[in-house]
């Protein structure tokens, strides 16, 4: 087992360094960022000025190990644009990004699994057809133009949601947060709801799949035989097998909800770090742009690195096979 | 071929046929992607204007409403956009562009995850195992935001938008074939080929590879979907095709900037072509998914 653990940490720690160095090297290929703080009658002297100050004069692999030690000390180097280390300027949007994903989590949940445990029990219903069918084209349509038709309609033309921002919020331990106000959780819902609809589609799908599946197993006969309440026999004895697979998934999933938040968080100018990126690739903001990837690789790495281990607490085969299938 | 095996052929793929045609839904699907392809390729016949000949656009003749009669006497059925371009034209080209990324990435990230997964199945060992562990690397990071990296350090074009498309997809189509052609490799037929001292580029390529097809073209339509919506996406964030060759998601991004003062044709129009083309094609993938292997479904 421990054998198992280190084996999994040494990938994740050969899988960061390579991405450390991926992103470093890519980044640099990309336009020279002086041009945005040099003014247009700045001389060679003065660009150079410049350049030395940032760094940019040297080497580039020198660059690398210099970026590589900032790295192991948690910083990440100072934002172009805002001049304050990217590190911090992360922490300071992501709560905002973590709020709409959680909060588009639990509506996918909340709305998702009701659903899908009907289509689940009546198939061939036409309710369930037409679940099925909004699960295909909550996997299949873009998320921007959800959020588009969702502005267009409750924005624009009724007038009843605000489209950007993220509205007054309340510091909760000093992190501040929209869901406890009124005029926050107007904001909230649009991007929320724009957000979870991918997972709402998966999580469909698994509980009609799962319910399926276990309709069928003897212990729901069983339980129906012995004179079990049908509510009780759905509401305990089947979803305690069906959530098995669905918070599997969604565990997994969530990360990458956080990385598609880029998406809704620019069409809702929710100020998280999605927006945030891609602010900083408008102009070049190259340490910003690291420091955002980096933080998202760890996260990755780290999620894929707990959920391996924990698959190999639950399910020993897991630690046998090592390596690859 | 001989007579006997050709008749099979087409009898095999009127079947095909057939039971594709049985459900309605995926008949729709295959008359509106095939109209769609058919109005892609003839646009620039079928067209009212060339959306991108500045001769033929007046800026005078911007922002009109569906349906609007402009100066020149020329009826914009689907109004126009910010800088007067007639929006059926546009969408015309857009979907043009939109549907010659989604096919080509598609088409080229079949070919070299066929060829991957082809060799990683035959050869095994630790070629095998390290072209695994590449793939399963890149299928944990999302899509999205791959592509959004490329396409930050390689720029705007057509060209590039490919291949960052084809970065990211070509992984899936490694991972199924691998899968299919281990299955495969392990049947009798592959066994009688080797019995018959044939050469192993022979049997991958012509025993194995044939037998791999139904998977790959299903995987190869579902993936043409999600690359038409990624390509789109990535448009509408800014990243990926240059403003002067706009695809349906260039053209609904532009739109956005009005959307907020009312005027939601230039935004909406493209959006719902490109609905259509997306949903149509999943639908198809989906069928072809029930008719050609019954046991793998969603």
């Amino acid at each position: 087992m421990i054998e198992f653990i280190i084996r999994r940490v040494a990938q994740a720690m050969l899988v960061l360094f390579v991405m450390t160095l991926l992103v470093f090297f890519g980044v640099h290929v990309i336009g020279n960022p002086v041009y945005i703080f040099a003014s247009s009658e700045c001389t060679r002297e003065c660009l150079d000025e410049i350049m030395a100050n940032l760094g940019l004069d040297l080497p580039i692999w020198q660059q690398y190990l210099m970026f590589l030690g900032n790295l192991a000390e948690g910083d990440l180097g100072k934002s172009f644009t805002f001049g304050v280390p990217a590190m911090s300027l992360i922490w300071e949007r992501f709560p905002a990004t973590l709020e709409l994903a959680t909060a588009s989590l639990a509506i996918a949940v909340a709305v998702g699994l009701p659903l899908g445990l009907y289509a689940g029990m009546r198939p061939d219903s036409l309710v369930s057809r037409a679940i099925m069918g909004f699960s295909m084209l909550g996997f299949s349509v873009p998320i921007f133009w959800i959020g588009l038709i969702f502005i267009l309609t409750f924005s624009v033309r009724l007038g009843w949601l605000p489209s950007v921002g993220r509205g007054q919020t309340v510091q909760v331990f000093g992190v501040p947060v929209s869901v406890l106000t009124r005029d926050g959780l107007a904001h909230l819902v649009m991007p929320a709801f724009t957000l979870s609809l991918i997972m709402m589609s998966m999580v469909i799908r698994l509980t009609r799949a799962g319910m399926r599946e276990v309709l069928h197993a003897d212990y729901i006969r069983f339980a129906r035989a012995s004179g079990v309440r049908e509510r009780r026999v759905i509401g305990l004895h089947a979803m305690k097998n069906i959530l098995i697979p669905v918070v599997t998934v969604l565990g997994m999933e969530f990360a990458s909800v956080i990385a598609f938040a880029v998406v809704t968080e620019s069409i809702f100018s929710w100020p998280g770090v999605g927006k945030m990126l891609i602010d900083a690739i408008a102009v070049l903001d190259r340490p910003l742009i690291v420091a955002y990837l980096i933080f998202v690789v760890v996260m990755f790495v780290t999620i894929n690195l707990c959920v391996d281990i924990l698959y190999s607490l639950l399910d020993p085969r897991v630690r046998v096979g090592g390596g690859g299938p | 071929m001989t007579g006997a095996r050709l008749a099979a052929a087409h009898q095999a793929r009127r079947r095909f046929l057939r039971g594709f045609l049985a459900v309605p839904s995926a008949a729709i699907a295959l008359v509106v992607f095939v109209a769609m392809c058919t109005a892609a390729l003839i646009a620039p016949w079928i067209a009212p204007q060339d959306p991108y000949d500045l001769t033929q656009v007046s800026i005078m003749d911007n922002l009109l409403p569906p349906g609007t009669e402009a100066w020149s006497g020329m009826t914009h059925w689907l109004g126009t956009d910010g800088q007067g371009r007639d929006m059926l034209s546009a969408m015309l080209y857009g979907l043009r562009i939109s549907l010659l990324v989604g096919i080509l990435s598609g088409l080229i990230a079949l070919a070299i995850g066929t060829l991957v997964g082809l060799v990683a199945a035959f050869r095994g060992g630790w070629l095998d195992a390290v072209l695994m562990r590449i793939v399963d690397l890149q299928l944990s990071f999302p899509t999205i935001l791959v592509a959004l990296i490329l396409l930050v350090i390689l720029g705007r074009g057509v060209d590039k938008i490919i291949i960052a498309l084809v970065v990211v997809q070509w992984a899936y189509f490694a991972r199924t074939v691998r899968g299919v052609a281990l299955v495969e490799s392990a049947r009798d037929y592959v066994e009688a080929a080797r019995g018959l001292r044939l050469g192993a580029m022979r049997i991958l390529f012509l025993h194995v590879l044939p037998n791999c097809l139904p998977t790959m073209l299903v995987i190869a339509t579902i993936q043409m979907a999600q690359a038409i919506s990624l390509e789109a996406t990535l448009s509408f964030l800014g990243v990926g095709l240059p403003p002067t060759r706009p695809s349906l998601g260039l053209l609904i991004a532009n739109g956005f900037n009005f959307l907020q003062s009312g005027r939601w044709w230039i935004s909406v129009l493209p959006g719902v072509v490109l609905l259509v083309l997306i949903v149509s094609v999943n639908v198809l993938g989906d069928r072809m998914r029930e008719i050609l292997n019954p046991h793998l479904r969603r």
